[in-house]
């Protein structure tokens, strides 16, 4: 049997974007052979953001499971990759091994969380990862408050450290965007998608709810355990509150919601708008938090669809849309 | 096999033999706090049947149809589908096998288009790959008459549209058997009209039909037998002008006495 029946092609304006965006992952993995490295680091905490918010966009855009504990996953990622560092691992392997070992903790937590609904997963989430947090500190190797630092790779020169970590980095965040874009636009996407919009429904024509939202859910939180390792490795130190932070939820809501619920873009545009005002008022101090729910409560108020809605409607239509278009031409051509 | 009176054979048109039974309930209770929802209902349908479900609200034929389907389980009863128990089975598996359903209040999947909702069907429930789903969902289209709408948001759709998606995502799943839940429920004459058509076609496509629906003339121009609920209980079921006869039914869903 042959296939009639197509997707409408790429649009010019998608593969423009698809073109530069190679490019400038190419610059970005490039970027140490000129950049300073005040640069490096500042784009290393950029990556890490961009990481943060397309997970969390996974989870909450596409699949509709708001969750304000993610930090759960980069705490313990941070954790797990200090002890494997004790336990006499090289600290890059570490680095690696520590998100992945996340997983094993993600995935039964799964069975546990996924049967929750709306609000109920979004508080137990914060809950599990201020209940982590606080097995966590009992660890003497983490010294409660104090926190310790990951003096194996402290070692390293820095040079070398911040150029490895910050490819890391890029590579991990293009691996993130490169994956999240194939599942997306492949079944997954739809099914994830369904369950968002009415999960009753969704079961009612076969999807597999609980197998998609786990599945997402876990890719989620390995997108979360990557940033947390990343986060660090540039930091050096790791201290449980900061670690298990509720700010990092704040931020993925901030840059999620600002840049565009449920698109492809825009949360790396989010990322992008908060890095650029970390960046310019960062040196505010507390003013520069109030300055962000500022922005958040303009856009919930005047953009409830995000800077990608704004981009949407100025060009008719959404950048990177993650939407399956039916070509309706070649369907009149094949009948 | 069955204790019932005419399972389908009731039908004047068929002289065939019986099929085989492919849906079946056994004395399926559900209890919500002390109402007993469905209260040892008994119901059968065979192969290609097309059934028409009657009765007064609050009957529990919404009921029926969400514990057929797997929406919760039941307190009481067994339920087969081809032979093998789904009881205890989740709605995706049920449907796997061959058994969908339509919401009485349609329930497109808001924020994907008409065709995403076709197609995330196709692939789920249908089982299909990548280009044979767009294939699939592309037919399901053309025939519910919903191709113009195809890259439409669900959102921007009407009652009409809304009701033909149902129909299109449940039959995207390539089903055995399909609940039909008040299809036609809130549309105009001339909706209706196109409404039936659809599901006359479905049933001569062979495909086997469950329907509850008030409109009795909208229903009877298509099923073969009626099975009539009251406070959930069957309270007749067989051949529909003899089902529409009965006393009882009368009674209980007419609200007249029969003189």
């Amino acid at each position: 049997m042959s296939h009639t029946h197509v997707l409408a092609a790429v649009s010019r304006l998608d593969k423009v974007l698809i073109g530069l965006g190679a490019a400038l992952a190419g610059l970005l993995l490039a970027l140490p052979l000129f950049g300073s490295p005040l640069i490096v680091d500042k784009l290393t905490l950029l990556m890490i953001y961009i990481i943060l918010a397309v997970s969390w966009n996974l989870l909450a855009g596409f699949a509709g499971l708001v969750s304000v504990g993610q930090q759960a996953f980069i705490g313990l990622a941070g954790y797990f990759v200090l002890r494997l560092a004790e336990a006499g691992m090289a600290p890059f392997p570490a680095l690696i091994a520590g998100a992945v070992v996340v997983l094993l903790v993600a995935w039964p937590l799964s069975w546990f969380v996924l049967r929750l609904k709306a609000a109920e997963f979004a508080v137990a989430m914060w809950v599990l990862a201020e209940a982590i947090r606080s097995v966590i500190m009992f660890d003497p190797l983490v010294q409660g408050e104090t926190g310790r630092s990951l003096v194996t790779l402290n070692a390293i020169d820095a040079d070398l450290r911040r150029t490895a970590i910050y490819l890391m980095a890029v590579a991990s965040a293009i691996l993130v965007l490169a994956v999240s874009y194939r599942l997306l636009r492949g079944r997954l996407g739809g099914e994830s998608q369904a369950i968002r919009d009415d999960e009753e429904a969704a079961g009612s024509v076969g999807v597999s709810t609980m197998r998609v939202k786990r599945t997402i859910f876990l890719i989620s939180a390995l997108g979360c355990a990557i940033a947390g390792t990343l986060w660090l490795a540039s930091a050096i130190t790791y201290q449980p509150r900061a670690a298990f932070g509720i700010n990092w939820s704040v931020f993925m809501l901030f840059m999620v919601l600002v840049g565009g619920l449920g698109s492809f873009l825009g949360p790396v545009l989010g990322a992008l708008l908060l890095f650029a005002l970390q960046e310019a008022f960062g040196d505010f101090g507390a003013w520069y938090l109030t300055g962000i729910g500022c922005v958040a409560m303009l856009f919930a108020l005047y953009a409830p669809r995000g800077i990608i809605g704004l981009i949407t409607d100025r060009l008719g239509r959404e950048p990177l849309s993650m939407r399956k278009e039916l070509d309706v031409r070649s369907e009149r051509r094949g009948r | 096999m069955t204790q019932h009176p005419s399972p389908g054979t009731g039908d004047l048109h068929n002289d065939a033999p019986p099929r085989a039974v492919v849906l079946s309930a056994d004395r399926l209770v559900k209890r919500f706090g002390s109402l007993r929802a469905l209260d040892t209902v008994s119901f059968h349908v065979r192969d290609g049947e097309a059934v028409g479900v009657v009765g007064p609200n609050g009957a529990g034929k919404t009921t029926l149809f969400a514990a057929l389907a797997g929406t919760f389980p039941v307190n009481e009863g067994r339920i087969s589908f081809g032979g093998q128990a789904i009881t205890h089975a989740s709605a995706e598996t049920r449907n796997a096998l061959g058994l969908a359903r339509t919401y009485q209040v349609p329930r497109p999947f808001l924020g994907m288009t008409v065709f995403e909702n076709v197609l995330v069907a196709a692939q789920a429930g249908g089982g299909a790959g990548q280009a044979e789903a767009r294939d699939l969902a592309a037919d399901v289209l053309a025939r519910t008459g919903l191709m113009p709408l195809a890259n439409v948001p669900a959102a921007a759709t009407g009652l009409l549209d809304r009701k033909r998606l149902e129909v299109a995502r449940a039959i995207a799943t390539r089903p055995r058997v399909i609940l039909l839940d008040e299809i036609g429920g809130g549309l105009t004459e001339a909706e209706l009209v196109k409404l039936i058509a659809l599901i006359d076609s479905l049933k001569a496509a062979g495909l086997t039909i469950v329907w509850i629906e008030h409109i009795l003339h909208a229903l009877l121009k298509v099923v073969t037998r009626l099975v009539c609920m009251a406070e959930g209980r069957v309270l007749a079921e067989g051949d529909p002008q003899e089902v529409m006869k009965d006393p009882s039914v009368r009674r209980a869903y007419l609200g007249s006495d029969p003189e």
